[in-house]
């Protein structure tokens, strides 16, 4: 286990190379000076054009500034947006607001998606699980920024349940109904998915078995059914948290999360090249992470997943 | 100047919001005036600043916002737009090249420094300097010492006693003392010199506000003034202070406003343009904004030079009817143009001499464009480039449909992908197409619409437009003292340009805004801006 640990690390080495040099040099290829955008609709004089590009390093060559950046990198230094901020300190501000969103997210998603799910399973045919699936065709089908705008007039404005957008400082009980949000299209995955799984272990054996051995209902559902059929799910719900943890950037840019999505789109559309692909760079390790953590809870999960030495 | 971008759709300027000047309201003080308590904080939407808050390196709206509360420059421009002594005492001149200005005394920075004359000399000092890249550095490009080639002293600049000092300009220019109120010219305590990089995440300053302790600026998130108990002045706050909210969108900040939790908006998305105004009623306004929109066709392209190109420029314009794209293309929200400046300024006539050259007329245009193919017969596309990220194809396409069926020839848009990208072709000249350009003023005068952008070798002069006739009547005005008798100069040099025409003229753009029940004595400066420092607020 540990081998395999250590070797998945080692790989996520030259996943990361790769990607941040491919992302480098998207940022670098757009066409476009961002330096003679920053004067909008006026043109600045030539020298001090020159200026600022030196102080970029958007003079060199792309090597060179791509070799530049490496370096900081390997220094901890991922560079200063356009307001003079330290990109670290960006990042330290505006994960932790995306992690509590993701958190609770998955927490809707968990909670309703499942349940709504075992129950389907259980019932499959009936008037709930019929239900069920319209509820979730029309979820799965509706765009994220309609179910957004929709809640945010309905519950924020109209009833006053939630404010209508994030307050200052994300407090949790603001982050409710972007998180609801967020919920509704995985709800639908995790419904089918669930719904599937428990169809599929109701035939197992193992519970003809325990219902034979004269075991309640009550308990097998939980005990035996529930159980195995979670396994899809919770891969699901980690790849999910690890999508969410990269940032939801249109229902952060509604609700005004001051989080991951929001900040990193503001400086897309800034062409804040250095914060753009610090930014990714934190987020493909985030993302190479919560795939190790997935692979590795599928052992936990099913006893007969062995990984190689 | 202060670029607007907020989201996709205003990354270029051309995007504020606007209305017809027909509907437009001023943000009147209602009966209740003066009702509000003093202590109340009012709350209004801003965008995280793109820079550090120093005054001499903003040059956009959600720096510049913040910058006009906590600092206080040599004079402000009230709602009108009209120049108003702040911290000076007198600027005076008598050949509009050598000023002198007086400080009022014992004026302070909200630590406690004192401001004299060094405060704005060393600022200014500071700004100009070529190796210190400050982005609002070519402001002070026309005192005497400035230098785009190498570090220089503004030797212009010349300090008499702590409240008074003098300014040499390296010419007559008499829209000079205009200037003073932008951001740019904001005075610096000298704790800012010896760390710029640690003054610019907190910034002390002169004005009416200042912030709310260190860290006061919340990245991404929020920035908290409270009430300058220093600031003696005429921008006096009159409620409790002023929390800037940062959002990356305008539904989001338009959803907060509805839901109560924001107290005054300057700016409506573009969904809620056709239904704002009867939702928040005589609490919205429609004001005309200093920005000015047009493409520019340049000499330099096939069929466009000399006489017959003048002759091909005034039949696009004559071909273009403006009234009908104004209302179905932006509904209303933009206002036609009538001259190269805008109605908010001070000057401003739509009846200047050649101004019919805005008029549509598609028989003349036609009439225009066969006399210019009798010169040389026209072959091609006409196209016109603009960025797609802008929210610009709309009315690109709605004027090249207008030019195709009024002048019967092949006409386009042209797109680019990213603002940055067609800038960056205009600005290397390597465009071979007509293009849009617009303006937003940084004071209010009529000069800075016209030496900026048509003057032999401006800046900004993106067209190569060249006139000695027009060159010199804006000389012969900047060396006028007195202000109408310049804006009279420069209304001339308009008549130059209707023949010309450099860039063909199109719209005005306008702001909308809109406030809360809580506020009241909302009033819209003539940058779009409201007049934070004179809300007042009710609970």
């Amino acid at each position: 286990m540990a081998g395999y640990i250590v070797r998945r690390l080692l790989q996520a080495i030259p996943v990361l190379l790769g990607t941040t040099f491919l992302i480098y040099y998207m940022v670098f290829a757009m066409p476009g000076d961002p330096i003679v955008a920053l004067f909008g609709d006026k043109t600045p004089p030539p020298q001090v054009l020159d200026q600022l590009r030196e102080r970029y390093h958007l003079d060199q060559p792309f090597i060179v500034q791509y070799l530049i950046f490496l370096g900081n990198i390997f220094r901890g230094d991922l560079g200063t947006s356009f307001s003079g901020q330290p990109v670290s300190e960006i990042l330290a501000t505006t994960f932790p607001v995306t992690l509590r969103l993701a958190v609770i997210a998955v927490f809707f998603e968990m909670v309703f998606g499942i349940s709504v799910g075992l129950i389907s399973g259980l019932r499959k045919g009936g008037i709930f699980d019929a239900s069920a699936l319209v509820v979730s065709l029309i979820l799965i089908s509706l765009p994220i920024f309609v179910v957004a705008f929709v809640a945010q007039y309905i519950f924020g404005i109209q009833l006053g349940w939630f404010r209508t957008t994030v307050g200052p400082g994300a407090p949790t009980q603001d982050l409710i109904l972007p998180a609801l949000v967020l919920a509704t299209i995985s709800f639908a995955q995790i419904v089918r998915l669930t719904r599937a799984s428990v169809i599929d272990t109701d035939t197992q054996d193992f519970v003809r078995t325990a219902a034979s051995k004269g075991l309640s209902r009550t308990r097998i559902v939980p005990v035996h059914i529930l159980r195995n059929s979670l396994i899809p799910v919770v891969t699901y719900l980690a790849v999910d948290f690890g999508v969410l943890m990269v940032g939801a950037t249109v229902t952060e840019g509604i609700f005004n999360v001051p989080g991951v999505g929001r900040t990193l789109y503001q400086a897309i559309i800034r062409g804040e090249g250095p914060t753009v692909v610090s930014f990714v760079t934190v987020m493909v390790l985030i993302y190479l992470v919560v795939n190790l953590l997935v692979d590795l809870l599928y052992a936990v999960l099913d006893p007969r997943i062995r990984y190689a030495k | 100047m202060k670029i607007k971008r907020f989201g996709v759709v205003a990354i270029a300027l051309a995007a504020a919001g606007a209305l017809t000047l027909s509907g437009c309201t001023s943000g009147d003080a209602s009966s209740s005036a003066g009702a509000g308590d003093s202590s109340a904080v009012v709350t209004t939407n801003g965008s995280e600043p793109q820079n550090p808050l120093v005054p001499t390196n903003t040059n956009e709206t959600g720096g510049g916002k913040i910058l006009d509360a906590i600092f206080a420059g040599l004079i402000y421009y009230d709602a009108s737009g009209a120049p108003v002594n702040d911290v000076a005492e007198s600027i005076e001149t008598d050949d509009a090249q050598n000023y002198t200005i007086k400080l009022k005394a014992d004026q302070k920075f909200s630590n406690g420094e004192p401001v004299t004359a060094s405060s704005f000399v060393d600022a200014w000092n500071y700004g100009a300097l070529l190796s210190n890249e400050q982005l609002s550095s070519y402001f002070f490009e026309s005192i005497e010492g400035f230098s785009y080639d190498e570090d220089s002293e503004l030797t212009g600049l010349e300090v008499v006693d702590d409240t008074t000092f003098t300014v040499k300009l390296k010419q007559p220019e008499s829209d000079f003392p205009l200037r003073l109120g932008y951001s740019a010219f904001y005075p610096l305590p000298e704790s800012a010199f010896e760390d710029m990089e640690a003054f610019g995440e907190n910034p002390v300053g002169n004005g009416p506000y200042m912030l709310d302790g260190e860290g006061a600026w919340k990245h991404n998130e929020k920035i908290d003034l409270v009430v300058n108990p220093d600031y003696d002045g005429p921008r006096k706050a009159a409620n409790g202070g002023l929390d800037i909210v940062f959002y990356a969108t305008q539904e989001a900040a338009y959803a907060d406003l509805q839901g109560g939790n924001l107290d005054v908006l300057d700016a409506i998305p573009d969904g809620a343009l056709s239904t704002f105004q009867d939702e928040f009623g005589d609490r919205s306004v429609t004001q005309a904004a200093a920005i000015f929109q047009s493409f520019t066709v340049p000499d330099r392209l096939a069929h466009f030079g000399g006489e017959e190109g003048k002759l091909r420029r005034a039949a696009i314009s004559k071909a273009i009817n403006r009234e009908e794209i104004t209302d179905v293309i932006f509904s209303g929200t933009r206002t036609p143009a009538h001259d190269f400046t805008s109605p908010v300024i001070d000057g401003y006539s739509e009846d200047i001499p050649g101004s019919e050259v805005l008029d549509f007329d598609a028989d003349e245009a036609k009439k225009l464009w066969a006399e210019a193919d009798a010169i040389s017969p026209w072959d091609g596309t006409f196209q016109i480039a603009y960025n797609a990220d802008g929210g610009h194809q709309a009315w690109v396409d709605a004027v090249a449909n207008q030019l195709k069926n009024n002048l019967g020839i092949d006409a386009s848009g042209a797109p680019y992908p990213t603002f940055a990208e067609v800038r960056t072709a205009i600005t290397d000249r390597t465009i071979q197409t007509a293009f849009r350009t617009g303006w937003q003023a940084d004071y209010p005068a009529l000069f800075n619409f016209l030496g900026p952008i048509y003057a032999t070798g401006a800046g900004s002069n993106d067209g190569d437009y060249s006139n000695p006739e027009f060159d010199a009547l804006l000389k012969e005005g900047l060396a006028l003292t007195d202000l109408d008798a310049a804006n009279e100069k420069f209304q001339q040099a308009q008549e130059i340009l209707f023949k010309d025409l450099p860039a063909i003229p199109l719209w005005y753009s306008t702001v909308n805004g809109a406030w809360s029940e809580s506020v009241d004595n909302v009033e819209f400066g003539w940058n779009s801006v409201p007049l934070y420092y004179q809300v007042t607020k009710s609970e």
